[in-house]
């Protein structure tokens, strides 16, 4: 018997460290399918972040630069200005991109670098123990919002996609979540998109992607696939806000 | 090939002479004209000039792009730099080369736009976070503004580090004659394997600066510290001006030497044997060329636009031999040629009752 | 002739359960034995029950369920 895994090309065999039911491995396979399916691992340059995906050059086998926090998209554009013909891509957390980096996201946005942003919202920063994000919601309990997020003291969350939807520089902009099956598959194909017009040359895209975190979230791994689609869907309504690539 | 030019725009010219095609900046007195010139002049050439979001966006399209094996610059002035050193620290950290241009202002704080000295601690100390060292370069010509340039780019592929350049709105302003090297015109095609240019030929390379395990960090520590060395005992640049019978050896840099060069002449003229000692690399301090001199010093007289901070690394090199004295002028006052020889002339009364 | 089955690495399953829940016949269980991250991991009894929906694959993190092709 001759057996093949299905384990894709652009991911090495290393185990992640990530928690169990954490989001994050779900979203690595996703992005590393989308090379392998347009078949540009090997012209490829990602850019990790800060954050709990800080480490992620250990799992996608293709080149890699890690970023300082929420500089990702700066450090892809000088990546791509350097070699346009390369697909560059950053992968961010949102305390990275939507708190820290709010200036170079939107901004990279703007310019309509050609570049391809994966957003991972998981409403709170997991890689050093839950504080609250710029995406956690009112009410949200948080180890910096004990008593959960109010507006007069914490302000509200921000929805990152719906904001650079109002700039003309981005070609597509989605939000998409892997808590279920089907929405997995939806995000696969929407990952795949955004890197189809990035390869086209058509310009910025970002694929917003609702993702669990069971540990920081004090919840079973499948309690926190309910919480985020009963909470977090209706705050961070699915779809795509942009497309002009078409 | 005599031109006359601006400071700044020696820099960027010498910049491009010397395979320089990516600028990263954002807009900040008194550096504006180099950006400005390299606006134009980069897309003629098939280069790329972006104005970034801030400082912290541009030193990080710096990262990337030399990262991904360009030949890389930005430039800012004293608080546009701060903003900059986390990134500074990485990209000495991940041994990236690229070249930083510091036009010093005034501060602290947001300071003026008067011509400063007063970021030599941040440059040549460290600035940003960690264990790290910029090769530090001081031109006090147009000249220099542009043969330093070069050398800045030639001295970062070599050693993967970032160089940086600094002088001031004086220096910056300034038209001088400058001779052109034209044999740089075509960039020297260095061959960067560790470069993030995707993995077509095998071996993935990764950029990175997160290193958990700290007997791995400290290996990565003892690796910068030995390079370090090599710079120390290979890259120090200093001028000596009037020094072979010299008792009484200034000390100053960029444009405060051109100043104290007056000075040295005009106590000459008075009797007095003066001789200027000028660093051109700050860091590595020219130890070696300053040693000798001291021996034969009576007395040591540092200037600078700051409040005395090279004054600290010539008391280490002096090492309590002979006595240190200091004037300084901050905030964007410049020292006069008068006011250091006032000084000269009282360093040598003070001496002489010392030895009397 | 090449078939599809399911290949479960027991190694790299962290016992989130995302699978068991994502199976519409309910085939997978948890095992009594651990992994050496001490992990029960789970595993297919009755695979030849398994229609290959792929559900599972979808929604487990650490790609511990993954196809396999039989010749």
């Amino acid at each position: 018997m001759n057996a093949v895994p299905k384990i894709p090309s652009s991911l090495t065999d290393k185990q992640f460290h990530y928690c169990p039911g954490c989001s994050h491995g779900i979203i690595h396979r996703l992005v590393a399918e989308a090379l392998d399916f347009h078949n540009v691992r090997e012209n490829t340059v990602g850019v990790a972040s800060v954050g709990c995906s800080v480490l992620a050059y250990n799992y996608f086998n293709i080149d890699m630069q890690q970023a300082a926090h929420g500089r990702a998209p700066a450090v892809a554009t000088g990546i791509k200005r350097v070699l346009p013909g390369s697909i560059v891509f950053s992968y961010q957390g949102d305390g990275d991109l939507a708190s820290i980096g709010t200036a170079e996201i939107v901004h990279a946005a703007a310019r309509g670098e050609n570049i391809t942003v994966i957003f991972v919202n998981n409403a709170c920063y997991g890689m050093t123990g839950g504080q609250m994000a710029p995406t956690s919601l009112i009410g949200q309990v948080t180890s910096t919002t004990p008593k959960g997020r109010t507006q007069p003291e914490a302000g509200y969350p921000i929805k990152v996609t719906e904001m650079l939807s109002t700039l003309d520089g981005p070609v597509y902009l989605s939000r998409v979540s892997v808590h279920k099956p089907a929405q997995i598959r939806k995000a696969a194909r929407s990952i795949q998109k955004a890197f189809r017009y990035q390869i086209e040359n058509k310009g910025f895209s970002l694929v917003e992607i609702l993702a669990t975190c069971p540990t920081n979230w004090k919840l079973t791994p499948l309690e926190a696939v309910k919480w985020l689609e009963n909470n977090m869907i209706p705050k961070y309504p699915l779809g795509e806000f942009k497309d002009v690539g078409v | 090939m005599k031109k006359l030019l601006k400071g700044n725009v020696a820099i960027g010219e010498a910049a491009i002479a010397a395979g320089c095609r990516y600028f990263f900046g954002y807009p900040i007195t008194p550096q504006t004209e180099l950006s400005e010139h390299l606006a134009t002049r980069l897309p003629e050439i098939g280069g790329v000039f972006l104005q970034a979001e801030s400082e912290i966006a541009a030193i990080n399209m710096v990262y990337g792009a030399a990262g991904a094996g360009g030949t890389v610059m930005t430039s800012s002035s004293s608080p546009g730099i701060s903003l900059k050193t986390e990134t500074i620290s990485y990209i000495a950290t991940a041994e990236l080369p690229c070249v930083i241009v510091n036009i010093m202002r005034g501060g602290p704080g947001l300071g003026g736009i008067q011509p400063s000295q007063s970021d030599y601690f941040q440059a040549t100390k460290g600035g940003g976070h960690g264990d790290y060292r910029l090769i530090v370069l001081a031109p006090s010509s147009v000249q220099e503004m542009y043969s330093l340039t070069t050398k800045a780019f030639q001295l970062a592929e070599t050693y993967r580090n970032p160089v940086m350049i600094i002088g001031d709105g004086l220096l910056g302003q300034m038209m001088e004659p400058v001779e052109i090297n034209d044999s740089f015109l075509t960039p020297a095609q260095v061959d960067k394997p560790w470069a993030t240019t995707g993995c077509q030929n095998g071996q993935r390379r990764i950029i990175n600066t997160l290193y958990l395990d700290p007997e791995t960090l400290e290996e990565l520590n003892q690796k910068l510290q030995q390079k370090y060395s090599l710079i120390v005992s290979q890259e120090q640049m200093a001028e000596s001006y009037l020094t072979t019978d010299a008792e009484y050896l200034l000390v100053a840099f960029g444009t405060t030497a051109r100043i104290a060069k007056e000075a040295v002449e005009a106590a000459r003229r008075k009797g007095i044997k003066a001789g200027l000692f000028r660093p051109i690399s700050l860091w590595p301090f020219p130890v070696s060329h300053i040693a000798p001199l001291i021996n034969k010093s009576r007395a040591v007289l540092t200037v600078e636009m700051n409040c005395g901070q090279m004054l600290e690394d010539v008391k280490l090199a002096v090492n309590g031999k002979t006595d240190v004295y200091f004037y300084g002028r901050s905030g964007g006052m410049v020292p006069s040629s008068k006011e250091i020889l006032d000084k000269i002339i009282e360093m040598r009364d003070r001496s002489y009752e010392c030895c009397s | 002739m090449k078939n599809l089955q399911l290949l479960i690495i027991p190694e790299r399953c962290k016992e989130c359960g995302l699978c068991r829940d994502a199976c519409p016949k309910q085939l997978l269980i948890t095992e009594d034995n651990i992994n050496s991250s001490g992990y029960h991991p789970v595993s297919l009894p009755n695979a030849e029950k398994c229609s290959l929906c792929g559900n599972c694959i979808l929604v487990c993190p650490d790609l511990a369920i993954i196809y396999e092709e039989v010749s």
